[in-house]
């Protein structure tokens, strides 16, 4: 039996050559981008599973943080008479913050699990051995069409998320509360420039590389580091996969705002 | 029948972590022939072959191919190396999102510049080879266990490999369709001079197959030979692995408490 100053050490090198095999796998990736096989045809595939799919439910979540921003907008503005501000708020809250840290969430959700689940069960059913005893690169033919798919879909969420919000703020502010819709957009374009966009933008590109990254990781070691393959190991992975990128997206976008705003 | 070794296994061990899986395993694969390891469940079949694959990595100067050593292995020789074998998975490892078609296809996309309709030919020649020409556009879950394994093995086979490695081709499979694939693999080394490597416990198989057998238990070897030799054996162990007869149990009090201490440790 061994001691815990063994346990503890054993711990720690295993969490620093996870965090060494975590660093390769996105060099392998990079790697892989210039790498056969052809990725147009599966780039474009997954275009569509991480981003066309996840347009009614990212539209959906916008649209309601949009009514709800403009909704406690109006009820704390209209206790000092700036009710036209609305616009101003629910703009700057979206483009900057909301945005990009919900459609990163929902896609974490919807499309960052089902890839962890999907190469997790390629591993456990010797997939990806196949792969390699093939000849052909994993990474290159399993992860990189997710990463590049990702880089693109994700800005493009991003602002789709954007404008649906503000027209969820607009219906709550101006169509049910009553505020002028020229106040609403005055207040809109008078406060939001073009560098709260570019921050969005900024922070949508990092989260697609964290939720690729991270889900991909998962599912390609689903059940290596405990040497055993079976069905839970794909659930861990999916599960950690998902948490990780969630915790990963939330003190990223601090660590982003921070170097955005004060550099 | 005496053949010069595509493969030389020189000292091999290997281990999981902390724990030894293989030790001192030495014995040449002959070309052009089938070999078969075969051994009972966790004897280590399954590591060696993984070395043999590259899947394992392997210390210098143990695995010697054609001169050449695996343990030195730069990643394009081991990607050269791969491009030489088809390895028929023992639960088919098909692609579960793309069709038998597909499967078999893709390592030809990948490796040649073949036109489209020269792939589709080859691929569906690889199918009829293994009677699966008419389920080409079924997907791996439209199919049956024995269909995944044929179709597993038609993708094995569609670079032409030069070496052929089988990890328990009968498992699973009713005895007809075992039968079929045992006869496909000696059909491969006479037509196409392929040099074979299976791993399996199946003996009946085994025996029909082989040209040379490796006999594991428990990381070792315990015996090589020809068909003929290994069931000549006068080894006590190879005799009840040949015989089919179950490990003696000790049911003692001693034997109990010393089994649970074992495992406390």
């Amino acid at each position: 039996m061994s001691n815990p100053i063994q346990t503890l050490g054993a711990f720690g090198l295993n969490k620093i050559y996870d965090a060494g095999r975590f660093g390769v796998f996105l060099l392998y990736t990079l790697r892989g981008i210039f790498r056969p096989p052809a990725k147009f045809w599966p780039v474009v595939k997954q275009i569509e599973f991480l981003g066309s799919k996840s347009i009614l439910l990212v539209g959906f979540t916008a649209a309601f943080t949009g009514m709800v921003l403009a909704l406690q907008g109006y009820y704390t503005l209209s206790q000092y008479g700036s009710e036209g501000y609305v616009g101003a708020g629910v703009g700057l809250s979206l483009v900057r913050e909301l945005g990009p840290v919900l459609s990163a969430l929902m896609v974490t959700g919807r499309a960052g699990s089902a890839i962890a689940a999907e190469i997790g069960i390629m591993r456990i059913e010797e997939q990806i051995d196949a792969l390699e005893c093939m000849a052909i690169d994993a990474y290159s033919y399993l992860v990189v069409p997710r990463f590049i798919a990702s880089l693109i879909a994700m800005p493009l969420l991003v602002a789709y998320c954007d404008i649906v919000g503000i027209l969820g703020g607009h219906l709550v502010g101006v169509t049910l509360l009553g505020v002028s819709s020229g106040a609403y957009w005055d207040g809109f374009f008078a406060s939001v420039f073009w560098s709260d966009v570019h921050m969005g933008l900024t922070k949508s590109v990092c989260f697609s590389i964290l939720i690729v990254w991270i889900c991909t990781y998962k599912g390609f070691y689903a059940g290596v580091a405990e040497g055993h393959f079976g069905p839970e190991a794909v659930s861990r992975a999916t599960t950690n996969a998902v948490v990780l990128s969630s915790i990963s997206i939330l003190i990223s976008d601090y660590v982003i705002t921070s170097v955005l705003l004060y550099s | 029948m005496q053949s010069e070794n595509l493969i030389d296994i020189h000292g091999l061990n290997s281990y999981y972590n902390d724990r030894q899986v293989l030790f001192d395993i030495s014995f040449g694969i002959p070309m052009h022939q089938v070999t078969v390891i075969m051994g009972v469940s966790g004897c280590g079949k399954t590591t060696l072959f993984r070395h043999l694959t590259g899947l394992k990595k392997t210390l210098p100067g143990k695995i010697i191919i054609e001169g050449k050593d695996m343990g030195e292995f730069s990643e394009a020789q081991l990607m050269r190396y791969r491009r030489r074998i088809g390895v028929l998975f023992q639960s088919g490892a098909l692609f579960n999102s793309m069709t038998l078609y597909e499967n078999i296809a893709l390592p030809l996309r990948v490796h040649t510049k073949l036109a489209d309709e020269t792939i589709r030919i080859m691929s569906i020649m690889k199918l009829n080879m293994v009677g699966l020409s008419e389920f080409w556009n079924y997907m791996p879950s439209q199919v049956s266990g024995g269909m995944k394994k044929r179709a597993g093995l038609a993708r094995a086979l569609a670079m032409e490999p030069q070496v052929l490695f089988v990890d328990e081709p009968s498992s699973g499979l009713d005895p007809i369709t075992a039968a079929g694939l045992d006869r496909l693999i000696l059909e491969l080394r006479e037509t196409m001079g392929m040099t074979v490597v299976v791993v399996t416990h199946e003996l009946e198989s085994a025996f029909k197959i082989a040209d040379r057998m490796v006999v594991m238990d428990m990381g070792t070897i315990m015996a090589v030979g020809t068909p003929e030799q290994i069931q000549a054996s006068e080894d006590g162990r190879v005799r009840q692995f040949l015989n089919r007869e179950a490990d003696p149990q000790d049911l003692s009090v001693d034997s109990y408490v010393k089994c649970l201490l074992d495992r406390r440790e």
